[in-house]
């Protein structure tokens, strides 16, 4: 067991846990968040994304002893049912959905996308987002969700 | 030896069973055929091909209760119970349905699904079924309830019921608009105490037929995309999936297993895990092994760490798919099914041809590939068990955890939770059994996690299809005979069936699954003289191994379509006619020719006959169709592809699909299920094949099984046909059966080859151009 500090979506946290432990069990189990999610725990699918220090992460693979003071921000760093963050907000317009399951991988990862080419062309987000698995066939969905949100100016938000 | 050669080699001590072997000594049991007529059975299983049992006081919710369905709460809320679970978005559909026919607002409905306590069992969630028939019964529910409001508030109101209007749960008097009163005044928190007729059981029930329902023109929510309920909070992380559920004093488990056929166990080294701290118990049960850990890092550690010396199983893995379809081929079949369809003298027919062409198809054994890998929570206490689980059949895992525990059923409560798409593969719990094991052996909760490796290997998967085909033509140019047979191996994991805990427990099977089918294997076409069958071979093993099989989305039709649809092109191809037109020849069916046509038209199709390779060019061209019925939901789909001669691979570069399900509930829904089926569909044609060999397994990972990826995917197109006068048949999975067909007869377009085995990767695709030869 070993004692870490973590920043995750601007917040301070102290958790005990062991050093191998990767950041996925940290934030799912001892910080009770649901927004990165378990597909594969082999950085194969991209469920588990989350933004560390401004770059996509699988967490299912980053031991949180690496992890340091870094800011991490996850799905619900962005934004809730509430007040969501543009890229959400353009994902519900376009129903960008079935399951759902893979969804926070594709926001992350177009959050990510979107902060370095704020205006992708869709072979852009392809490119982008082929690393991340969806089973249900969304991907359509996906791809005008994001260049919606990019029309929206999802980028500065 | 051949490890598919057939020896009888004894019988299992229960009850006659016939035991096989073939090297891998499978077990099947010549009993339990169709036994007794589902009404004799109320709420018992599904399948009337089960054993019976007969349901105790306190097992089901009475359906004849208008309770059971539906209450209204103080500020007119209505919560709708149903035994249906959500996959496809069918929470929103379900509640636009009961939102019109109550006249309630569509928010005013929330649903409650898939709790063995607290709602009625309509069936598992198989089958596109939760629209056209739980929808009905829901309908009609929500029928009697209005009429009883309506009752109550002629009393309230001193006015006749016909006079009364309602609108947003609020019930006026025509031309006075003072008197009026809300169902929640009516009725909110108090029961009706009403009896409604229900009759039959499960997905067969027709609940108060008395009742007339709205006519379809009076409809205002059903029929308006309606946004998904869910989807919002899917996207900030607010939303709890199966693998969110957390339980007081909940510890982590899971379940140990090999590759291949499960033996016994000769020893489990402890001494391995504890080096891990926060390891609680290594649990051991026949030849189930398990650990329970305070963490879950600990217990994946355990799990991998965990040092069990196997002993070597009498249940051999075929080498490959080979040898399994030769045993397909071989082997007498358990169960024979045959068309209503079947007509005329096929034999004759041959005997008088001009021309007879045939064909064999191949298609794989496939996996379900869950994002999220099988995972449930099961809190067991002395006799009873509350378990939270994703899965498909709610009423199923708690009859098959009952007998696993040998409790009444009603001691076990089981709570659906969501999780990712299933496409049949939650049929079988897997994870609330291991869950029931590990929790009663801690006497904590535990929840149980499949990883990715155990989610690929143990999956029960889509079975590996061989279908052989012939027609006949006569001289004057007609098909005059078409001969059909599928054969496959039954779903084992099937509902009434032991599944893998309890098979690693000592609890045997007693029948051999469910059978292979025979839709999609031609009948739509009105050919003199058809013979269509379907067989299944016995597919249960001594000891319980990873090929194990169960409903996959549209279970059997993809390949049988494959074969069907692609032989259909070959015999266009043979007779030099257009693939759109040949089929409108023998298309009696309107609505099967109507969506044919608006799939072709908006495809842009050109008519010409099949192929037109072009010589010498890297990119080859072409462009495919196929058609089908299933449940009475139509697709028909026009794949174009690219074909690198160079490198094999096969782009499909656009689908169009055309789709008529009847009366459309919600297009925007609609329209992302074709979406969904297309891309999945191209998955499974191009990409998918379960790799095994002897020593087991070997797709352990999203490497190892490729599904389709965004660079990947083509232009969809889609045409919806809406019904409105008909029942709504469902769009969930009938979509994808003409996917596959559809690319393959593309391919033969653009390259001359006739590929005939799925899936269609670059290494089949050069040897198919290398040879020149006209199939492959
Ligand atoms: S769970 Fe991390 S990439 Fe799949
Ligand atoms: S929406 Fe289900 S996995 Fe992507």
């Amino acid at each position: 067991m070993a004692r870490y500090s973590l920043t995750v979506n601007g917040a301070a946290h102290v958790v005990d846990v062991e050093p191998d432990t990767p950041l996925l069990y940290v934030l799912r189990n001892d910080l009770d968040l649901k927004g990165p999610r378990f597909g594969c725990g082999l950085a194969q699918c991209g469920a588990c994304s989350v933004i560390v220090d401004g770059n996509p992460v699988r967490s299912c693979i980053t031991p949180v002893s690496t992890v340091g003071n870094q800011e991490v921000t996850t799905l619900e760093g962005l934004g809730s049912v509430a007040e969501p963050h543009p890229l959400q907000a353009a994902f519900i317009e376009e129903q960008a959905a079935q399951c759902g399951y893979c969804m926070n991988g594709m926001i992350i990862n177009a959050k990510v996308l979107l902060g370095s080419n704020p205006d992708p062309g869709d072979d852009d987000i392809k490119e982008a987002l082929d690393p991340i698995l969806c089973r249900c066939g969304s991907h359509l969905r996906v791809v005008r969700a994001i260049k919606r949100a990019a029309a929206n100016n999802a980028a500065t938000a | 030896m051949d490890n598919f050669s057939l020896t009888r080699r004894r019988l299992l001590k229960s009850g006659g069973a016939l035991v096989v072997s073939f090297g891998f000594a499978p077990v099947t049991r010549s009993l339990a055929q169709d036994g007794g007529t589902p009404e004799e059975r109320p709420f018992a299983a599904e399948n009337p091909d089960l054993g019976s049992f007969t349901p105790e006081p306190g097992d089901y919710l009475d359906p004849r209760e208008l309770d059971s369905w539906l209450a209204v709460t103080g500020d007119g809320g209505v919560t709708m119970f149903t035994g249906k679970v959500d996959i496809t978005g069918t929470r929103t559909a379900l509640a636009q349905i009961v939102a019109d026919e109550l006249d309630v607002a569509f928010d005013q409905v929330t649903m409650v699904m898939g709790e063995t306590t607290r709602t009625v069992d309509q069936g598992r969630t198989v089958g596109s079924s939760t629209i056209p028939r739980a929808g009905q019964q829901l309908r009609q529910a929500a029928a009697a309830a209005r009429q009883e409001l309506l009752k109550l508030a002629s009393k309230h109101l001193g006015d006749p019921a016909e006079r009364l209007t309602v609108n947003e749960g609020v019930v006026g008097v025509a031309g006075d608009a003072g008197r009026r009163v809300s169902y929640g005044e009516l009725i909110g928190g108090r029961r009706f105490d009403v009896t409604i007729t229900a009759t039959g059981y499960q997905r067969g029930m027709q609940v108060a037929p008395e009742v007339q329902p709205k006519h379809y023109r009076d409809y205002r929510i059903v029929g308006t995309s309606v946004p998904r309920v869910d989807i919002p909070a899917k996207l900030t992380g607010e939303f709890e999936y199966a693998c969110d559920v957390r339980v007081p004093g909940m510890l982590h488990g899971r379940a140990v297993r090999p590759h291949t056929a499960i033996a016994e166990p000769n020893g489990v080294d402890e001494r391995s895990v504890e080096h891990i701290p926060g390891v609680v118990r290594v649990v051991r049960e026949g030849s189930f092994v398990g650990v329970v850990a305070e963490t879950e890092w600990a217990a994946i550690k355990a799990a991998r760490d965990l040092r069990v010396d196997w002993s070597t199983p009498r249940t051999r893995m075929p080498a490959d798919r080979d040898p399994v379809d030769r045993y397909l081929a071989e082997t007498p079949p358990v169960r024979e099914r045959t068309r209503q369809e079947n007509q005329g003298d096929v034999e004759a027919a041959f005997a008088g041809a001009s021309t007879t062409l045939e064909a064999v198809y191949r298609w794989p054994f496939q996996n379900h590939g869950m994002m999220l890998p099988s995972c449930a929570v099961a809190d067991v206490q002395g006799d009873r068990a509350t378990i939270w689980t994703p899965a498909q059949g709610p009423f199923t895992t708690r009859d098959r955890v009952a007998i696993m525990m040998n409790v009444p059923r009603k001691n076990v409560d089981v709570r659906y939770v969501e999780a990712s798409g299933t496409y049949g593969r939650l049929t079988a719990d897997d994870a609330a059994e291991d869950a029931v094991l590990l929790s009663r052996a801690v006497g904590r909760p535990v929840r149980v996690q499949w990883m990715r490796e155990d989610e690929q290997v143990w999956d029960p998967k889509g079975g590996q299809h061989l279908t052989r085909v012939r027609a006949a033509v006569d001289s004057g140019g007609e098909v005059s005979a078409w001969d059909y047979e599928n054969i496959s191996m039954p779903w084992t994991e099937s509902q009434g069936m032991p599944q893998l805990a309890e098979r690693q427990i000592g609890i045997e099977p007693t029948y051999y699954g469910n059978a292979n089918g025979t839709g999609g294997a031609g009948a739509i076409y009105d050919f003199a003289n058809i013979n269509i069958r379907s067989k299944t071979v016995p597919w249960i093993f001594e000891e319980v191994m990873p090929l194990r099989t169960a409903a996959l989305r549209s279970p059997g039709e993809p390949p049988r379509v494959f074969a069907t649809e692609s032989f259909i092109d070959e015999l266009a191809a043979e007779l030099r006619v257009d693939p759109v037109q040949f089929r409108l020849r023998y298309l009696r069916d309107s609505r099967i020719r109507d969506t044919l046509r608006a799939a072709a038209d908006r495809a842009g199709w050109v008519e010409r006959p099949s192929p037109q390779p072009t010589a010498d060019v890297r990119i080859l061209r072409g462009r495919g169709i196929a058609v089908n019925q299933r449940g009475g939901s139509v697709p028909a789909a026009v794949a174009e592809v690219e074909v690198n001669s160079e490198t094999g691979k096969v782009t499909v570069s656009r689908v169009t699909m055309a789709y008529d399900c009847g009366l459309i509930i919600n297009p925007d829904g609609v329209r992302n299920q074709l979406e969904g089926n297309i891309i999945q569909g191209v998955s499974r044609a191009l990409l998918e094949e379960v790799q095994f060999d002897a020593g087991g397994v070997t797709s352990v990972d999203w490497i190892s099984y490729p599904v389709l990826r965004f660079t990947e995917i083509p232009e969809v197109e889609k045409e919806l046909i809406n019904r409105p006068e008909m029942p709504a048949f469902g769009a969930a999975e009938t979509p994808i059966v003409v996917v596959p067909a559809a690319i393959a007869n593309a391919v033969f377009d653009a390259t001359g080859v006739r590929y005939r085995t799925v899936p269609l990767t670059p290494e089949r695709i050069l040897a198919g151009l290398r040879t020149g030869q006209t199939s492959a």
